[in-house]
């Protein structure tokens, strides 16, 4: 499923015209993306939560050449996911 | 961020009633939780990948007892940030 077929799913449940259901799903990712860029920590309940993570810097390796680089410190969105939704998956 | 901000933001920018906008907020997560459900992967461009994978039996341990035990198949979800989400994170200001 990707945000078209989203939208359109959106659509027909929510009995609703594709252009307002597109306006829908735009403004639930927008706001939950300016929500991580804030580095604010969301918290859906039965879904899951996300937070961003910090990562400091250190020594890698480019795997095809062997060559040593540094890697700059680096923030990553990270999803866990809540108890009901794990559960549902798993069944 | 919970999802009465959700709905806010829904109510704020669609112009939705706060009504009409938590049925909405309640609906998108219900639709991606039922094609979760399915195995199906979920891709919000911009946003990222969620995704169901299948992770086969393997043996662990009881970090407690120090216990070998047999973990069983399952099938757990990963999100994966969109690449240009990472890039908005580390490269602002």
């Amino acid at each position: 499923m990707n945000k078209s077929d989203l939208i359109k799913a959106l659509s027909d449940r929510g009995d609703m015209p594709l252009k307002e259901a597109r306006a829908a799903v735009e403004a639930f990712f927008t706001a939950m993306e300016e929500a991580i860029l804030r580095e604010d920590r969301i918290e859906i309940r039965g879904f899951g939560s996300f937070c961003v993570k910090k990562y400091g810097a250190y020594v890698g390796r480019n795997p095809k050449t062997g060559e040593r680089i540094q890697v700059p410190p680096k923030r990553l969105p990270y999803f866990k996911v809540g108890k009901e939704l794990k559960e549902r998956i798993d069944s | 961020m919970t999802k009465s901000d959700l709905v806010e933001a829904l109510h704020g920018r669609v112009g939705f009633s706060r009504k009409r906008s938590a049925e909405v907020v309640g609906l998108i997560l219900e639709l991606i939780k039922e094609a979760l459900e399915r195995g199906e992967k979920v891709k919000i461009s911009g946003f990222g990948n969620f995704e169901v994978r299948e992770k086969a039996a393997r043996r662990g341990r009881n970090p407690q007892t120090g216990e070998t035990i047999t973990i069983t198949e399952r099938r757990v979800l990963t999100f994966k940030p969109s690449q240009v989400l990472k890039e908005r994170l580390n490269h602002r200001r």
